[in-house]
């Protein structure tokens, strides 16, 4: 049913014939239309945008700088770098083996450590906790967060690895002794020592980006489940980790990605050598830590060419991770924001 | 009937969000000095339609329109027009208050004052005062201009936001249901509003509230699926209606 | 036999819920080992004394670490007045411009600068101010904890904009405000109290960093206002005081730590208050 062209009580004056109001009139097609900017809006705009490109720029020049400090270095070792042992720079010679392994065990033992307690205080704040307790805990989270690595590494220094030198670690090496790992001298500065304190400074993270994903879980899988009677318990397990299962992951691989570049607490606490052992009372080395150490007392451009090789494989395994960790938070939480401010 | 020039109006109006046509070959005009209402069933294009008279249907994704919006014979899409200036002249109400937060009660009805220029701060004052008086809102807010704007009630915010629409002076007032998120009592107050508001105002209001509609406008059109049906006089298209969609939606045999 | 499988099902569920109670001790443990480390060991080397004088040399005792607290304040307050506007001016950019290209490149740059280890962002720094100039500064200190902030800054910028609800936006620019104005006046106006949060957050973040500074402030210990030299900074100096070989120094190191983190506790807890009360009267 076609409309009326004229209303009732309203007569539109004559047009030009050119434009014919009458009936059938063809509509012509719609046009995107375009507003004047007025003369504020450009250089808003124009400001902003290079505020925003900013960003870009000093990453380009960051790995511009990386890889050109590094030359020297990958023109003389290649990737053999990578798998070398020995490091020494009075003969400018250089493998950083080494520190990719213990980089790569003190991270995974702080995982081993770190992942579960997250874990379990994630799904109790998420799940289980009343609801008082929810934002005390939450907020002391936050300030475990948000002390400095540094003061993490003195107190690691002064009272944790004293109590692991002499009560814990002979009890390991009483117990499980037998092992590899738990064999050999205890000096205190050590990879399990490091691990613990990398622990602790992870935990925070993946507990803050476990809860955010947990919360992002929609609820009415719980509740059903629950009204088919199960427990609070069976609920969570079966219907909320399920579901949340690749965003969990996320978080880990998040906590990863930190652990890989914690640098003080550790340097001052794994004792700083490059070596691989077998036990995980022996000293050991990271890349971050390496760089914090040699850096300042670098003499040979060799050396520090080296280390610049070091920072830049660091800086792409930590970018990968995280890369990897955004993806599988993003499944679960769709790209609403998890996760970034846990970084 | 008199006839008279509208104050704005549409020729073969058509808006699309990108593929999606909400309002099909639209020509309606406005009258000054009088309510006009729209009505009609939910997503019939009516809030679409409303929005292109001040050019703001183009902010929403894939928002184009064909035909053309007269404003005192100006073609306001013309594209010599700024959107913005344009917006000065026809302000819009919506449908659930939104008073600038961060601002008090006076700054709130002064901000559209002060972004068109106006500086001397007694003219503001007078005019501040004037919007309020004209919303009905002064005797509420007279003692507390310096408030935020967040302490007062919904129907208040809504009237704040009226005060603040008709404060520099606009020639056309829309209104996109404004009452829908207000309690009886609010609606009612804004109603009365109206009808001092057009005094100086032409005033097209959106509305899917009939009586409402009944209540409050001279004129009246019906959209349906993005057609404008028919249009009359309020009584006329209340008792009387032409077109038989009209008259089952009048009847609430539908929408 | 039903009866007993779920008092079986209830019991583990009982004990589950136990084992998370006790993750969650296990948790909290280390903050409070810390915090009372901090106090116990610290608290008592604080005095006036301690926040007015430089350092004695080794051996000695006396002295304070005013060094280090205004390497501090330089340093950190030199990089903030780089970062926060630039982190926030293109915070509001991806916010206001979306689907800009510009916008996804800088969010996912942005994403990976935050998951970048610090210590290379120092090695960063070096290469481009430290080696060129020949001498290490709290200039190049500044720069780097700079580049720090400006992707954190930049994140917290956006989410909090992004909380604004459309209508407002839409309410200026039927009052006929320009593009621009509305951002401005109406919109980051609104989101102030959060943006300023982010900010602060963020300077609490980089004040605690070490290995950034490392070489390129370097550290010092001397009291010194050239931003062109090496500079001491709080948390140089705990490093510096926890790995040295005197007592005296150890002592040292918990005090300055315990400054530390009272600067970072507070400014942290002080940002969350602003935002947290600015959300009750918007309402």
């Amino acid at each position: 049913m076609t409309a009326p062209e004229s209303p009732a009580a309203v007569e539109a004056p004559d047009l030009a014939p050119a434009r014919s109001s009458a009936h059938g009139a063809e509509p012509s097609r719609p046009v995107p239309v375009a507003d004047r900017p007025s003369p504020g809006d450009h250089v808003f705009k124009w400001a902003l945008t290079g505020a925003a490109l900013a960003i870009p720029t000093l990453l380009l020049f960051l790995l511009y700088e990386l890889s050109t400090g590094s030359r020297l270095a990958i023109d003389k070792f290649g990737l053999r770098f990578l798998v070398d042992s020995v490091w020494d720079p009075v003969a400018d010679k250089f493998g950083a083996y080494p520190l990719i392994f213990g980089t790569l065990l003190s991270s995974f033992l702080a995982l081993l450590i770190a992942v579960p307690l997250s874990l379990g205080v994630a799904i109790y704040l998420t799940e289980f906790a009343p609801r008082a307790l929810r934002q005390p805990v939450a907020f002391v989270i936050e300030l475990l967060a948000a002390i400095p690595s540094v003061v993490y590494g003195l107190w690691g220094v002064f009272v944790l690895m004293p109590v692991l030198k002499k009560v814990v670690f002979p009890l390991l090496r009483g117990a499980l002794g037998f092992l590899p790992f738990f064999s050999g001298p205890i000096y205190g500065p050590s990879m399990l020592a490091a691990s613990i304190i990398l622990a602790i400074m992870v935990m925070p993270f993946i507990m803050a980006v476990s809860r955010e994903v947990l919360l992002a879980v929609p609820g009415n899988q719980r509740e059903a489940s629950l009204a088919l009677g199960a427990t609070r318990w069976e609920a969570v397990w079966t219907t909320i980790l399920p579901y949340a299962r690749s965003g969990i992951m996320g978080a880990v691989v998040l906590g990863l990605g930190r652990a890989l570049g914690e640098t003080m607490a550790v340097t001052m606490l794994i004792g700083n050598r490059h070596e691989i052992a077998a036990s995980l009372f022996a000293p050991g080395y990271t890349m971050a830590a390496v760089i914090a150490n040699e850096f300042s007392e670098a003499a040979t451009d060799m050396h520090f060419s080296a280390l610049t090789y070091v920072a830049l494989a660091l800086f792409v395994v930590t970018v990968l991770v995280n890369a990897g960790a955004r993806l599988l938070i993003w499944r679960v939480a769709r790209g609403s924001g998890v996760g970034s401010k846990a970084l | 009937m008199v006839e008279v020039t509208p104050r704005i109006r549409t020729e073969n109006l058509s808006a699309v969000y990108g593929k999606f046509t909400a309002v099909r070959n639209v020509s309606l005009g406005f009258t000054s000095n009088q309510v006009h209402a729209l009505i009609g069933p939910s997503g019939c294009g009516k809030s679409t339609f409303l929005r292109t008279l001040n050019r703001m249907h183009e902010l929403s994704e894939g928002g184009w329109i064909s035909g053309k919006v007269l404003l005192d014979g100006e073609d306001i899409y013309a594209p010599q027009v700024s959107a913005m200036k344009l917006r000065r002249r026809v302000g819009m109400v919506f449908q659930r208050p939104t008073p600038f937060p961060t601002m008090s009660i006076f700054d709130n009805v002064a901000a559209g004052l002060r972004v068109n220029g106006h500086r001397s701060a007694g003219n503001i004052r007078e005019i501040v005062e004037r919007s309020l008086r004209q919303s009905a809102l002064w005797d509420e807010v007279k003692d507390r201009l310096r408030d935020s704007a967040m302490a007062l009630s919904g129907g208040q915010q809504q009237r704040l936001c009226i005060a603040r629409t008709i404060a520099p002076a606009p020639e056309v007032v829309l209104l996109d249901e404004p009452t829908a998120s207000l309690d009886p009592q609010g609606t009612q107050r804004v109603e009365e509003l109206l009808f001092e508001l057009k005094k100086d105002f032409t005033i097209v209001i959106v509305t899917h509230n009939m009586q409402q509609a009944a209540r409050v406008s001279d004129s009246t059109s019906f959209f349906y699926l993005g057609r404008m049906v028919e249009t009359g006089p309020t009584r006329q298209m209340f008792t009387t209606p032409q077109q038989e969609q009209t008259e089952a939606y009048i009847t609430g045999r539908f929408g | 036999m039903n009866f007993d499988r779920r008092k079986l099902r209830r019991i583990r569920s009982n004990f589950m819920v136990g084992l998370m109670i006790g993750c969650v001790v296990l948790a909290i443990l280390p903050l409070l080992l810390i915090l009372g480390s901090l106090i116990v060991r610290g608290a008592g080397s604080l005095s006036v004394a301690f926040f007015t004088r430089p350092p004695v040399p080794a051996g000695e005792t006396g002295g304070g670490v005013v060094h280090a607290i205004v390497g501090t304040l330089m340093i950190v307050g030199a990089a903030s007045l780089i970062g926060i506007p630039l982190g926030i001016g293109a915070g509001i950019f991806c916010a206001e411009y979306p689907h800009h290209r510009v916008s996804w490149i800088s969010r996912f740059v942005a994403d990976v600068m935050n998951g970048t280890p610090s210590i290379v962002v120092g090695v960063f720094a070096w290469t481009w101010i430290v080696a060129r100039q020949k001498h290490f500064s709290g200039l190049a200190g500044s720069a780097a904890l700079a580049m720090l902030m400006v992707p954190m800054v930049m994140r917290t910028t956006e989410e909090m904009i992004k909380l604004v609800p459309n209508s407002l936006r839409e309410a200026a620019l039927a009052l006929g405000y320009p593009r621009w104005r509305t951002s401005l006046s109406v919109i980051v106006r609104t989101s102030l109290p959060g943006i300023v949060t982010g900010s602060l957050l963020a300077v609490a973040r980089v004040a605690g960093e070490t290995a950034p500074l490392l070489f390129t402030a370097l550290g010092s210990q001397y009291l010194s206002f050239n931003v062109n030299q090496p500079m001491a900074a709080l948390p140089l100096a705990v490093f510096t005081y926890a790995t040295g070989p005197y007592e005296e120094w150890h002592r040292n190191a918990w005090a300055t730590a315990l400054v530390l983190i009272m600067v970072v506790l507070v400014l942290s807890v002080v940002a969350r208050l602003a935002t947290r009360r600015r959300f009750e009267l918007n309402g």
